[in-house]
């Protein structure tokens, strides 16, 4: 059971909610995915509205609601942005983008910290998206967010975990969970980050982009799943060469 | 400073462009301006449906299955240039106003009855009659009522353009017309509009001043669109590199009939036009392209998906039209006659999101 902010989650894939054709298509997927957290661009709704089509669709007894501050370019629109957005009712769960360069969206690390320290410190439960930082990871730690969201590769890339190595590092020093977020393209890449030991991953472009959403959203919950299973079996190591797998010679000729 | 190369030599360039360049543009991972040069060429004409293809791959990567959808407001008609091909020019004998505040938030409240939270306020350009305070005062009226103000006025200075961010104003559109220098002399042959350095250095203005987005473009019509849309490309570029906070948006108006009666020097045609966008969406993956209703229904319904990211509905391009729906005086007809509501049903019957709000003004404006 995956447990963020003291709430426990049955689902360990988190859903994005941008791109998707048409309200009733993002529906469908948020219900074949089976997650349990959503995420939702603060500029994309009107939460005063409730024919709002993502809010509409959006059972907030259901699921939990993970507004993000996405189009913030520095510490102080996302402050300001997550402020309106809890004097609104959009809660206290919050996930902390900023980002200043819009073409790539990579966000800015030092904005980051700035905004997490002024939010934890009111009361929000922040998950930060990162890049693949373990230093800034840590501070963001220290700094008592909820959640690190280090980036496997830029957002609505599908290029999958290109961050490995660091994503790794993240995880073995974390004591906050880590969620994978933006990058992975294909079910095969969250099944890799999820082997690798990390929390939860987020998924949005590989899923609203696909041929059929609905199906593709089921597939990613598959993978997490199997996944998930993987870590926690314990994958067997790699080795370059052949190895049998019953040796046909051991080590019992030593007696002590 | 962004320095535009001799457009002959832009024209050079392209039409010595081959079929195995335009191969290797369309296969190659990382678009660059020879990667432009060689999809605008003609030698590209053929791969149009490969362009699409491409064009539409990228699309759906980067902005999903989506189109914002934007209405403009015609604040006035007043202007003192006398560009040859636009029906305000002041050698026009068209009936002209200027909206008092409280008329262009008449407009503005129609606009968002009918479901607009983007709006685009355009004007004529003639500072006397409508200034920075003007639009200062209408922004802070109407920006609690919308996602988005975007503005396409005459350029100004960059401090002025600060004075609008903080009222509300997010996005500056400055076309450039043509960046064709000899042509643009010829068709702008007074008024302060006839400076092409001063316009053409305005989206940098527009950019050092904090401002979100800036839209550039070209009027199609005038000359070679294949060279216009390799200056638009380096222009582009240039922003990007010199400007990485602004988000960028490129438009590709064709010249439509209009009071004065210019026939277009250069004819564009659909497949002209298409080349254009599919080149410029693989050149840059992340430009917001705007397809504005100047062009017909069943064009931009096609478009859906292969490149455009932005639409504009139910336009009227007169001051006061959409209170007074007979009133005279438009910049241009257009080609786009549907509601706002059949621009969108279209829109989802190509499998596509028409988004409405895609901005927040609070993330602009102090409490």
């Amino acid at each position: 059971m995956l447990t963020i902010a003291g709430h426990a989650f049955r689902s360990r894939l988190l859903l994005g909610t941008g791109k998707f054709s048409s309200a009733g298509i993002l529906k469908q997927a948020i219900e074949a995915s089976g997650c349990e957290m959503i995420t939702v661009a603060l500029r994309r709704v009107d939460l005063d509205d409730p024919a709002d089509d993502i809010m509409g669709v959006l059972d907030r007894k259901k699921y939990i609601f993970l507004p993000n501050t996405s189009g913030a370019r520095d510490a102080a629109e996302a402050v300001r942005l997550a402020r309106l957005a809890r004097a609104a009712g959009a809660g206290e769960w919050l996930k902390l983008e900023v980002t200043p360069d819009p073409r790539t969206l990579l966000p800015d690390p030092v904005e980051t910290l700035y905004a997490a320290e002024e939010l934890v410190k009111e009361g929000f439960k922040v998950l930060p998206y990162i890049n693949a930082d373990p230093i800034l990871a840590l501070k963001l730690q220290d700094a008592g967010v909820a959640a690190v969201m280090p980036l496997g590769a830029p957002i609505g890339t599908n290029l999958g975990l290109q961050t490995r190595l660091q994503v790794e590092i993240i995880i073995e020093q974390a004591r906050v969970p880590v969620v994978v977020d933006a990058g992975l393209g294909a079910p095969s890449h969250a099944a890799e980050a999820m082997e690798i030991g990390a929390d939860a991953v987020l998924v949005n472009t590989a899923i609203s982009v696909a041929g059929d959403p609905v199906r593709m959203a089921r597939a990613f919950a598959r993978a997490v799943i199997a996944g998930r299973e993987a870590f926690e079996a314990g994958l067997g190591p790699r080795s370059k060469q052949a190895e049998a797998s019953s040796p046909l010679t051991g080590l019992d000729f030593l007696k002590e | 400073m962004f320095t535009l190369p001799d457009f002959q030599r832009l024209r050079d360039i392209i039409s010595a462009c081959t079929a195995p360049e335009v191969e290797r543009a369309l296969a190659g991972p990382h678009p660059g301006i020879s990667t432009l040069a060689a999809l605008l060429s003609p030698a590209a004409a053929p791969y149009l449906p490969q362009m699409a293809v491409a064009a539409a791959g990228i699309t759906a990567m980067r902005f999903g299955r989506t189109t914002q959808i934007y209405a403009p407001i015609y604040i006035h008609n007043f202007c003192h240039n006398h560009c040859l091909y636009c029906g305000f020019s002041a050698d026009n004998r068209i009936e002209r106003c200027l909206l008092t505040i409280d008329q262009a938030a008449a407009e503005a409240e129609i606009l968002h009855q009918r479901g607009f939270n983007h709006i685009l306020l355009v004007s004529g350009e003639a500072p006397g009659k409508m200034g920075v305070e003007y639009l200062e005062e209408l922004a802070q009226r109407l920006r609690q009522r919308f996602a988005a103000i975007s503005i396409e006025v005459q350029p100004l200075a960059t401090d002025e353009y600060v004075r609008l961010f903080r009222a509300g104003i997010t996005g500056v559109a400055v076309y450039q017309e043509t960046y064709d220098r000899a042509v643009y002399g010829a068709m702008h042959p007074a008024g302060r509009k006839r400076d092409f350095d001063f316009r053409l250095e305005t989206p940098a203005r527009v950019a050092r001043a904090g401002m979100r987005e800036v839209g550039i473009g070209a009027l199609l019509g005038l000359s070679d669109w294949r060279a216009e849309g390799l200056a638009l490309g380096l222009h582009l570029a240039w922003l990007r590199k010199n400007f990485w906070r602004t988000a960028l948006t490129v438009s590709f108006p064709r010249l439509r009939p209009a009071a004065g009666g210019f026939e277009p020097l250069t004819l564009v045609s659909e497949r002209d036009l298409s080349q254009l966008i599919f080149a410029l969406r693989i050149f840059d993956p992340d430009a917001g392209i705007v397809l504005s209703t100047r062009e017909e229904a069943r064009f931009r319904d096609g478009m859906v998906g292969l490149g455009p990211t932005r639409y504009s509905a139910g336009s009227c391009t007169a001051p006061g039209g959409y209170s007074h729906p007979h009133t005279e005086g438009e910049q241009f007809s257009i080609g786009d006659q549907r509601t706002i509501d059949q621009v969108c049903s279209a829109i989802r019957r190509k499998g596509y999101d028409p988004v409405r709000k895609d901005w927040d003004p609070s993330f602009q404006l102090a409490d």
